[in-house]
C-alpha cells in the first residue's frame, strides 16, 4: 500500500506566472524512508508545506493514507496532520516554555488518535525519551537546557509519539556536527521502524543520502 | 484547556517584559477605581458635611445661598434674623433643639462663627458623627474661642494662644476687634467639613466685640473696654441663622411651611438635604470630566499591551510553525493571542482592584489625620465590575489585532519561516 500518491499535482502561488511546483508523479510505500534532496529554490518549502497540508494543491491529487488532501477543507487538513503526520524541523522544534516531556506530549493535545494511540502518555515518553538515548534527569527540564543534538533527539520524540503513519523531516541534521548527525539517523529509522513510520526526509545535504534506500531529486521530480 | 495552558506558560516564559504590561494594566485599572471611588466618597461626604439637622432657617433668600453661608461658610447673609424671632421658633413643640449662628466677622481669612454650647451638642456631620475635641473643651467664657483643625494647623496655633478678630469676612481686614482678644480653649479634631476652616466663639462674644459700634462701624472716642463689656448684657439682638433639629423628623416638611409662612419677619426654612443635593448638581460636573480622564488612561494602559502583544509577533513566529506542525489550526493560534489579552486583562484588573484596596488601606490613617476624612473600606459594587468587564473586552477588542496577524501569517508561514 502506498502511504503517499502524487498525481500531476500543481501549486502556483499568488501572483506569480509559472508553477512554484509540478509533479507528474510520486509514490511512496508504506514503511519506506525516501531521501528527497532538494537545493534552496527547488520548491522544497511548498512541496512540504502541500505534502503537511499546510497549503492545498491548485490541481492534481494528492493523497495520502487513502484521503484525498485536495478535496479536504483547511481545518479537515490540520486534523489529518495532528492525528497522523509527525514533523521535525531543522532546528527550535521545541516551544522553549514547556519541558521536555510536555514537548513532547503536544501533539497528543491536539490529536485524540494520537493520545489513544500512545496509551499510557507518560510510559510512552519515558519510553521514547529513553530509547532516544536522553538523560532521565533532561526529561523535566526546560527544552532551553538542552544542547542542539538532545532538542532535535526531542523533536524525534514529539514525531513519533501516538505512531503517526508519516514522519516528515526538514533538515533536521542541518545542526547537527557529522557524528551526531549519524547517530540521529540511526534512532530515527529504528524508531521509524519499531512504529512502521513511513519517513520523507528532506535535506540539501547529499552526504546523508547514502543512508537512504530511495533518493529522489526534487528537480529532476519538479517540472513546471 | 490545552490552549489556556499554553498561553499561561506561554506568558509566565516572557513574564519579565509582560509585568510592566501587566503594571500598567492594573495601574490605569486602579486609577478608574480609584476615581469611582473618590467620586462616590466625594458626593456621600459633601452631602453629609451637615447630617441630623433637619431644618436650616435664615433670613428669606434662596435655600441654595441659605446652605452656602451657615453650612459652607461662603458668602454672606442678606439679612439677620431677630433674637426674639428664633426664641419663638424654637419654643416651638415640635421643635427638639436649636443652634443659633451668628456670622460677619473673620479671623486671618477664616470665618469665625458665633453660637452657643448647643452647637457641640448637637451639630452632626458625615455619619451622624458629632464633633470632638483634639484638645481643649467647648468655650465657656465670653472671650474664649474653639478653632477648627486647619484653622490651628495652618496657623500653629496652640491651647491658650490669644488670637484677635476682624470685622468682616475678607482675608485682609483693617477693622480688628484687637481690643477684645480671645483665647484658644479648644481645637476640634478634623471634620472633613467647612467647620475645620471655622473659628468658634459665643454669641455673647459676638455681642461683646461689637457693643461699642454702632451701624457696623466704630464709634470714635467711644470706647468699652473687655471688662467693661462683660459687665453689659450680652444677650444677642440678632443672629444669622440657625439651625433646627425636630422632635419627628417627618414633621419637618410641617414646619418648614410654618416657619416660610412666618408673620413676624421674612424667614426661609430649607431641608439641609435637597439643598445639598441641589448645589451638588450644580458643581458635580468635574465628574464626568474626571471619569473622561480616566477612561483614557485605561485606553492608553491597554494601548500599551496591545503594542506588547504586536512586538511578540515577530518573535513567537517560530512558535506558531510548531503549533501548526502538531496540527494546531490558525484559529487556535488566533485565540491564544486572545486568551493572551484575557489573561493580561484579567490580572490587570485584579491587580489594580488590590492596589486600590490596600492603598485606601494603607492611606485611611493619613487622611483620617491629615483631612479628618474616613476612607471607607473599598467594596466592589456592580457600576466597579461593570467597568472592569468593559476593560476585559476593550482588552479582547484590542487582542483581535495581533490575533488576526498571527492567523494570516501562520497560514502563509506554514511550517517553515521565513524570518
Amino acid at each position: 500500500m502506498n502511504v503517499i500518491e502524487l498525481q500531476n499535482l500543481h501549486y502556483r502561488w499568488q501572483g506569480q506566472s509559472r508553477d512554484t511546483l509540478a509533479i507528474a508523479k510520486l509514490h511512496v510505500a508504506q514503511g519506506e524512508h525516501l531521501f528527497i534532496r532538494g537545493a534552496s529554490g527547488s520548491g522544497k518549502t511548498t512541496f512540504l508545506n502541500l505534502l503537511a497540508g499546510i497549503l492545498r494543491p491548485a490541481s492534481g491529487s494528492l493523497t495520502i493514507l487513502g484521503q484525498a488532501l485536495q478535496s479536504m477543507d483547511n481545518a479537515a487538513r490540520d486534523r489529518f496532520r495532528a492525528d497522523h503526520m509527525g514533523v521535525i524541523f531543522q532546528q527550535f522544534n521545541l516551544l522553549p516554555y514547556l519541558s521536555v516531556r510536555e514537548n513532547v506530549q503536544l501533539p497528543c493535545h491536539f490529536s485524540k488518535r494520537r493520545k489513544q494511540q500512545a496509551g499510557d502518555m507518560q510510559a510512552t515518553t519515558n519510553r521514547l525519551l529513553e530509547h532516544l538515548g536522553l538523560d532521565r534527569q533532561l526529561w523535566e527540564r526546560p527544552v532551553t537546557d538542552l544542547s542542539v543534538g538532545q532538542q532535535q533527539r526531542v523533536a524525534v520524540a514529539r514525531a513519533l509519539i501516538g505512531s503517526p503513519e508519516l514522519i516528515i523531516a526538514d533538515e533536521p541534521t542541518s545542526a547537527l556536527d557529522t557524528d551526531t548527525r549519524d547517530g540521529f539517523l540511526n534512532l530515527l529509522f529504528q524508531e521509524a521502524a519499531v512504529q512502521g513510520s513511513t519517513i520523507v526526509f528532506v535535506s540539501h545535504d547529499p552526504h546523508i543520502a547514502s543512508h537512504f534506500p530511495r533518493v529522489v531529486d526534487l528537480r529532476e521530480l519538479n517540472q513546471p | 484547556m490545552i490552549l489556556l495552558n499554553l498561553t499561561l506558560r506561554s506568558l509566565w516564559n516572557r513574564r519579565a517584559s509582560l509585568l510592566l504590561t501587566l503594571f500598567s494594566i492594573a495601574i490605569s485599572v486602579a486609577l478608574l477605581l480609584g476615581v469611582e471611588y473618590i467620586r462616590k466618597e466625594a458626593k456621600s461626604s459633601f452631602l453629609s458635611t451637615i447630617s441630623g439637622t433637619d431644618l436650616v432657617v435664615g433670613a428669606r433668600s434662596g435655600p441654595v445661598q441659605l446652605l452656602l453661608y451657615s453650612v459652607f461658610r461662603i458668602g454672606n447673609a442678606t439679612n439677620n434674623i431677630s433674637w426674639q424671632s428664633y426664641q419663638d421658633i424654637a419654643s416651638k413643640p415640635l421643635v427638639d433643639w436649636t443652634i443659633p449662628i451668628s456670622l460677619g466677622d473673620s479671623h486671618k481669612g477664616y470665618r469665625v462663627l458665633g453660637t452657643n454650647q448647643d452647637y457641640f451638642r448637637y451639630y452632626r456631620h458625615g455619619d451622624k458623627r458629632l464633633l470632638e475635641f483634639a484638645e481643649g473643651k467647648p468655650f465657656a467664657g465670653v472671650f474664649d474661642a474653639v478653632l477648627g483643625a486647619e484653622v490651628a494647623r495652618k496657623l500653629s496655633y496652640q491651647l491658650h494662644d490669644k488670637i484677635v478678630i476682624a470685622h468682616g469676612a475678607a482675608a485682609t481686614s483693617f477693622t480688628l476687634h484687637a481690643d477684645k482678644p480671645f483665647q484658644v480653649v479648644g481645637i476640634l479634631k478634623p471634620t472633613g467639613t467647612p467647620i475645620d476652616r471655622t473659628v468658634h466663639v459665643s454669641l455673647e462674644g459676638i455681642e461683646a466685640v461689637h457693643i461699642d459700634w454702632v451701624g457696623g462701624a466704630k464709634v470714635p472716642g467711644y470706647q468699652i473696654s473687655a471688662d467693661e463689656a462683660l459687665q453689659k448684657n450680652l444677650q444677642p439682638k440678632v443672629i444669622t441663622a440657625f439651625m433646627v433639629g425636630l422632635k419627628n423628623r417627618a414633621a419637618a416638611f410641617r414646619v418648614q411651611r410654618e416657619i416660610n409662612d412666618y408673620k413676624r419677619e421674612p424667614l426661609l426654612a430649607t431641608v439641609p438635604g435637597v439643598a445639598l443635593a441641589e448645589l451638588w448638581q450644580a458643581i458635580g460636573m468635574f465628574e464626568n470630566v474626571l471619569r473622561i480622564i480616566t477612561g483614557f488612561v485605561v485606553i492608553a494602559g491597554l494601548l500599551g499591551m496591545l503594542t506588547t502583544l504586536l512586538s511578540t509577533l515577530n518573535e513567537r513566529r517560530r512558535e506558531m510553525a510548531i503549533l501548526r506542525a502538531v496540527g494546531a489550526h490558525p484559529r487556535q493560534v488566533f485565540l491564544l493571542f486572545v486568551l493572551e489579552a484575557g489573561v493580561l486583562a484579567v490580572l490587570g484588573c485584579l491587580l489594580g482592584a488590590g492596589l486600590v484596596f490596600i492603598g485606601l488601606l494603607a492611606a485611611r490613617p493619613w487622611v483620617m489625620a491629615e483631612y479628618g476624612f474616613y476612607l471607607s473600606t473599598w467594596i466592589p459594587d456592580m457600576n466597579d465590575g461593570l467597568l472592569l468587564a468593559v476593560v476585559a473586552v476593550l482588552a479582547l477588542l484590542f487582542s483581535l489585532i495581533p490575533g488576526a496577524i498571527a492567523y494570516q501569517r501562520s497560514l502563509q508561514d506554514g511550517l517553515t519561516v521565513r524570518v
